[in-house]
């Protein structure tokens, strides 16, 4: 092992880029659209003139510019954005960064796939059916559920999904005015409270017991008839694997309610571990962290709700089906709710996602699991050792899996360095802004960290030397961190109530010039 | 055969594996997962196809899946309906896939990200013009999401529980809203003329009540129509203190006014058309826009860009704008919830935007409106074929009615696909007062050849040559 | 301009605990502590919350009481503060603070930073009442009640730096609590509510995009109160304990409310205010009765702690199963993973009391917390 390197003499790429507004030229043209044949023009006559006049476009106010400058700026600005596949992105806890490997790009933008339509004649997209096909079978083995659908536009998507099954299920029965609580815990995912409570149900949250496990007597007092079901993550944010999950299911299940499992945190147990032991009813896979597909900025992404097959019944409509032959869009959900999105979802993400899992098969699969519960281990270790660093229920006697949240809380009393004053200046040695924790901060001044399985020695070495380093300066010259980023592509906000005001504030460039150049 | 070192997992190197286990002191990583309780473990083996271990073979075999498809470079495609195809510049696919934007978190600082915020932002500020108003979201997952985000954002500020919504909506579209608007508001379609597809105003006064929080129509409509009393529906709308949403293909906006103009307090709808590949549907991206007045502002459920200084002399910096949105959170009973949606495919629209700028959308939609112009007449001469079914003047879209064929649309498309052509979407389900009809959709990507082909193939076809 | 900061020291704040004495409010206590061989706490921290605004030192003005009142703090942190009234050094009392702090209010302070107990948090609102002059607390006393108080001396001075620099804008409503002394050192405990003070509300409002914006403090009362209101049944009283969560409750009904008092609701009317434990008794005989009451002070006390009226007989006759409690989910955050307390001067009632509440936070949302 050599010396631990870390980038002391980063600089991320500063453009001073101007609004792209600011940027154009009258007259300038970035691309040229295809001009219809002078035989069309003759045929067709005036169509504008079709168009009543008051609905008829008088001006556009968008950027000209020519083409090069247009590419110019967007490369500019890519290069002003810490992307995953170029930075050490153990930062993201519960959003398992993976790497994203380039084969899976390509394979999505082949016009096979890109090109597709949607409401193309099945004969004519039976590979894209294959894939859905076969990645449901994959997730079906790693879930033990009996079907799945891929329209969720994402995780909490997915979530929604879930509350929106329990709903048409409640009404199936004709019990959804009595059945009006839902269940989860301070620790489970905002959206497993969020969800729920836009699909109208009354939201009931667990608070951990000493050991920071959902408190199984508080269960045990909020379950009654009126429970309509649970939504619970695990292991939670704080990486602990609840032991007693099977208990929890089976409380719930017996005063009637359903038991929803949100594996967003699947990573540490492809092939270890799964939801239909623990006996849930449903879960969900957030098919962009775990199988590799890349985070766009905040999507594209995907969902994959699974169910037993007594909720089937319920699904968004078409799922995939094959009859031995063929494989086609199947709407035989006699009682679906409808639809969360148009279509089938990203297909995009399922393409990649399927092509991720079959690289890697059952073996590899298992190997992810393994490496990112060893990696998070290792990491932890290396990270208790800093000077004002802890973590949350410290000394339970339990290992965390796949993620652990830390807490600044001994820095920020012995310096006035917290934890978002830390994030701030790990930009400045090139890692991207980490994950803090969800409001609320039960756990202070936290900092929740994931080094999956894409992470090397190294990288774990090099993150876990750059924290040492801020919390030394913090400890030596904490104004250095205080005041960063420093070496960002952009410094701090000078104005953060500018944000908040009404006459100030500006989502748009029009409003911008409005409100601050007169 | 020994356990593969597999090239995304680093540490699958046995001596990097061993050398982690000796640090932690653990002999193996099942003293980690011995925290799950022995019957909650997986005892089996997935049953998972052997993996294709080399780049090589995946590509192989995934290639070999996708070679089963036809695509419409292979075939002529007539179909829109919610996912339209047009011309994307190679900037745009340069921008998107590279890994910066490409792979980057959901949130990030507006620092160390800065880049990304300001693609956003710059898009935001581009979908903004195009429809006329100056407060735009982060793009949700699609124009479905969107109605029903505006939809309840008019039920918050209003205090109303009702929505009309134009009998011509998409019904996918429609599908998605009624199930994101349960249990509180309640959607009521209003009736339209089925001549020209224009709004029944008369319906819509009998209906609009002091309960109606919005009315929602589409600009052109799912059938392709434009709606032309868009300034007689705000009226009405108004004068009940009802929220107008116009829900909009932006492709059309360089030739049709903006929505803000004839009235839309929100208008909504998909950048999918901007620049982005159709990926089976999966390429939709939603926007919703609205006044920038803190009435609309507050009662964004979704992320709001901003723009501002920072501490560095003449330097934009970003974050979000109304940090604290407060009053979302009071009565409401479903808080509405947020996520990874589709930012990247904002960024490219907004790429495409700033290439095409006023003069490519102007000529873009004239364009379309002239070929399609063009196709109807060719079309209208086949025997059997009537078109224009709704005559009220149309943008890429056009209900074609094949009643007088005696084939239905699922014969004729069956038939067009020998041709090597995609006819258009068969809505003889969805809308049945349009009998045996198809959604038919062109775009700059037709030539005349590729129109006169399509002409030409549906003569045989109805002709049963 | 530059910011002005109040500084008053308690000096003799702290000295009863470290020899067994349950506060130091008092000559007698205060000689008898030195006599035990007691020293002042409050000096030393202080300072450690001084030194915290040692950044800012040339951009504030410190405005203090002479001596050990806070003059000598200032000084050996460095300042050079600008000192007003006069005290007997050695000899100094609870009127000297409120005394100072009604000077500093005068000379339009920013805000006011003391060291001490309970008893001095008391004195301050004694001197202060509502006027609005924002305060932060650095816990030096042997009792701390009052939610006044920063949790270490060292973020006291770090919420003070904030406040100045206004990064921290907010103030919240705080309670000011103090029990009878007398009583509690003969093993008594009678923690009264005497008021709200104005304290710097330091939230890490993060942007913190992926999980959504948490509520303010304005709209989650507002979605408490909306959930409260909208679930009251007709013909139940409605027993409205103290604070200022209850207050959203009756400001949403439009009824006048006693902030440290009880009130009596009938079908969205006010049937009786600030009432006493016989008064309840004799309106809720042979009626159904509900109990609204919310968290008092820094602790988590739900029972037993500013709402006496609510006695044992009273919380007897109604039952655990018709209380509900309501409380913002951050004062919920702030007491950790501790339980709800519940302290009403009777064994029996407290354990039959104890158990789980389904604590409302918002409007149709809950949270399970453990109350003994």
């Amino acid at each position: 092992m050599g010396i631990v390197k870390i980038k002391k003499d980063f600089h991320e790429a500063r453009w001073c880029e101007p609004i792209i507004y600011e940027m154009s030229t009258p007259g300038q043209r970035g691309i040229l659209v295809p001009m219809p044949d002078d035989e069309i023009k003759a045929a067709a006559g005036d169509v504008l003139a079709a168009i009543p006049a008051k609905l008829r476009r008088k001006e556009l106010n968008l950027p000209e510019m020519d083409q090069k400058h247009v590419l110019q700026h967007y490369v500019r600005l890519s290069q002003e954005t810490l992307g995953a596949n170029l930075t050490n992105d153990i930062s993201e806890g519960t959003c398992t960064m993976k790497y994203n490997p380039r084969v899976n790009e390509d394979l999505a933008a082949h016009p096979n796939f890109a090109e597709l339509h949607p409401c193309q004649d099945e004969d004519t997209v039976q590979g894209i059916l294959e894939i859905y096909y076969k990645f449901e079978q994959i997730i079906k083995q790693i879930s033990g559920m009996d079907r799945v659908t891929f329209q969720p536009g994402g995780g909490n998507h997915a979530v929604y999904t879930a509350a929106s099954i329990v709903r048409a299920y409640w009404e199936s029965k004709g019990e959804l005015g009595k059945r009006d609580e839902v269940i989860t815990t301070i620790f489970s995912h905002p959206c497993d409270a969020a969800t729920p409570a836009t699909a109208g149900f009354k939201v009931i949250t667990l608070y951990p017991d000493k050991d920071g496990f959902p408190d199984i007597e508080a269960l045990k007092a909020a379950v009654s008839e009126r429970t309509a079901a649970i939504f619970m993550t695990n292991p939670e944010d704080i990486g602990l694997y609840n032991p007693r999950v099977d208990e929890f299911v089976k409380i719930v299940h017996s005063v009637g309610g359903l038991c929803f499992y949100d594996q967003a945190n699947a990573n540490a147990f492809l092939g270890v571990a799964r939801a239909i032991e623990a006996g849930f009813d449903m879960c969900h896979f957030n098919v962009h962290k775990t199988f590799g597909t890349p985070h766009g900025s905040s999507g594209p992404a995907n969902g994959a709700f699974c169910c037993k097959e007594e909720f089937a019944k319920f699904l968004p409509v078409p799922t995939v089906g094959f009859d031995g032959k063929k494989y086609y869009l199947d709407y035989d959900h006699p009682a679906s709710f409808g639809k969360v999105r148009d279509f089938y979802g990203t297909a995009g993400v399922v393409l990649r996602a399927y092509a991720w899992t079959m690289n890697l098969g059952a073996d590899g699969l298992r190997e992810c699991a393994d490496i990112s519960v060893i990696n998070n281990n290792y990491f932890e270790k290396k990270l208790l050792e800093i000077p004002g660093l802890s973590e949350c229920y410290a000394g339970n006697g339990h290992r965390r899996q796949e993620q652990v949240r830390y807490s600044w809380e001994k820095l920020k009393e012995d310096t006035g360095v917290g934890t978002v004053e830390v994030c701030n200046r790990v930009v400045d040695y090139g890692i991207p802004h980490y994950w803090f924790s969800h409001h609320p901060w039960e756990v202070p001044e936290p900092m929740t960290l994931e080094p999956c399985e894409s992470y090397s020695k190294d990288d774990l070495d090099e993150y876990a030397e750059v924290l040492r380093t801020v919390s030394k300066e913090a400890y030596e010259n904490p104004e250095i961190v205080m005041t960063a980023p420093h070496k960002a592509s952009a410094h701090k906000r000078n104005d953060d109530a500018a944000l908040d005001d009404p006459a100030k504030w500006a989502t748009t460039w029009k409003a911008y010039v409005r409100k601050h150049r007169k | 055969m020994s356990k593969p070192v597999y090239p995304y997992i680093p540490n699958s190197v046995p001596e990097e594996k061993a050398k982690l286990l000796k640090e932690i002191g653990i002999n193996s990583v099942e003293d980690i997962f011995k925290e799950i309780p022995d019957h909650l473990r997986f005892k089996g083996k997935m049953n998972i196809p052997e993996p294709f271990l080399s780049e090589y073979e995946l590509r192989r075999h995934v290639e070999g899946l996708l070679a089963k498809n036809k695509s419409c470079k292979d075939y002529i495609n007539f179909l829109g309906a919610g996912t339209w195809q047009h011309y994307v510049p190679s900037v745009v696919d340069e921008i998107i896939s590279r890994d910066e934007f490409l792979t980057a978190y959901v949130v990030g600082d507006a620092q160390g990200d800065h880049g990304k915020w300001q693609a956003l932002f710059e898009s935001a500020s581009m979908i903004g013009e195009m429809v006329g108003m100056e407060a735009v979201n982060k793009p949700t997952y699609d124009w479905a999401n969107a109605i029903a985000i505006a939809c309840r954002m008019a039920a918050r500020m209003t205090g109303r529980r009702e929505i009309l919504v134009a009998g011509t909506i998409s019904p996918s579209r429609l599908s998605v809203v009624k199930n994101y608007c349960k249990p509180e508001i309640k959607i009521e379609l209003v009736k339209y003329d089925s001549e020209t597809g224009l709004l029944d105003l008369n319906d819509l006064k009998a209906r609009i009540s002091p309960n109606t929080a919005a009315v929602y129509f589409e600009n052109p409509s799912y059938l392709g129509f434009i709606e032309t009393q868009g300034e007689a529906i705000a009226k009405i709308a108004h004068d009940n203190g009802t929220e107008v949403i116009v829900g909009v293909d932006p492709s059309s906006l360089g030739v049709l006014a903006a929505p803000a103009d004839y009235g839309a307090d929100f208008a909504v709808g998909d950048y999918q058309p901007l620049g982005l590949h159709m990926q089976w549907g999966g390429g939709l991206a939603g926007f919703v826009c609205t006044r920038d007045d803190k009435r609309y502002v507050a009662e964004y459920p979704g992320l709001l860009y901003g723009i501002t200084t920072s501490v560095q002399e003449g330097e934009y910096c970003f974050g979000e704008v109304f940090f604290e949105r407060t009053s979302y959170a009071s009565r409401e009973k479903g808080k509405d919830f947020i996520g990874t949606t589709t930012a990247l495919w904002g960024i490219g629209a907004g790429v495409y935007m700033a290439l095409m700028g006023p003069q490519g959308f102007r000529e873009l939609g004239e364009g379309i409106m002239q070929r399609v112009q063009y196709a109807q007449g060719l079309l209208s001469n086949i025997k059997g074929v009537k078109v224009p079914v709704i005559k009220s003047p149309c943008f890429k879209e056009f209900v074609v009615n094949f009643d007088g064929t005696g084939k239905t649309v699922s014969e004729i498309n069956k038939g067009l696909l020998e041709h090597k052509i995609f006819g258009g979407k068969d809505i003889s389900q969805e809308f049945p007062e349009y009998g045996n009809s198809a959604l038919y959709c062109i775009t700059e990507v037709h030539t005349k050849e590729d129109i006169k082909k399509l002409a030409l193939a549906l003569e045989q076809v109805i002709k049963g040559l | 301009m530059k910011k002005k900061l109040g500084l008053i020291v308690n000096p003799v704040a702290g000295m009863g605990g470290r020899v067994g004495l349950k506060g130091s409010d008092g000559e007698e206590i205060q000689k008898r502590a030195r006599e035990l061989g007691a020293h002042p706490e409050s000096p030393r921290r202080a300072m450690d919350a001084l030194e915290r605004l040692a950044t800012i030192k040339d951009d504030i003005e410190i405005i203090t009481y002479p001596d050990e009142m806070g003059e000598k703090e200032a000084r050996e942190c460095g300042f050079e503060p600008v000192v007003i009234g006069s005290v007997e050094p050695g000899k100094t009392s609870a009127k000297d603070t409120i005394k100072a702090a009604r000077e500093m209010a005068e000379q339009k302070v920013d805000l006011i930073l003391f060291a001490g107990g309970d008893g001095t948090a008391r004195n301050l609102y004694d001197a202060l009442g509502d006027n609005g002059v924002p305060v932060i607390g650095i816990p030096a006393g042997v009792k701390i009640h009052s939610a006044v108080y920063a949790t270490n001396s060292r973020n006291a001075g770090e919420v003070a730096l904030m406040y100045l620099q206004e990064k921290i804008k907010k103030v919240q409503d705080s309670e000011v609590m103090d029990i009878d002394e007398d009583a509690f050192r003969e093993g008594r405990v009678t923690a009264k509510l005497y008021g709200y003070l104005k304290v710097p509300h330091e939230e890490r409002l993060v942007q913190h995009l992926k999980s959504g914006r948490t509520e303010g403090e304005v709209a989650a009362l507002n979605s408490i109160a909306d959930d409260i209101t909208e679930s009251m049944e007709d013909d139940v009283l409605y027993i409205i304990g103290p604070g200022t969560t209850t207050r959203a409750v009756m400001e949403k009904l439009g009824l006048k409310n006693t902030l440290l008092g009880v009130d009596v609701v009938l079908n969205k009317q006010l049937v009786a205010s600030d009432v006493i434990e016989s008064q309840l008794l004799d309106l809720i005989k042979g009626k159904k009765a509900k109990i609204v009451v919310t968290i008092i002070g820094g602790q988590g006390y739900i029972f037993g702690r500013g709402n006496q009226q609510l006695s044992p007989k009273v919380l007897r006759a109604i039952g655990k199963q018709n209380i509900t409690v309501i409380t913002p989910q951050n004062k919920l955050s702030a007491i950790g993973n501790n339980p709800l307390l519940i302290d009403t001067g009777d064994y029996e009632a407290n354990s039959m009391l104890s158990g789980y509440y389904k604590v409302v936070t918002g409007y149709q949302r809950t949270v399970m917390r453990k109350a003994e």
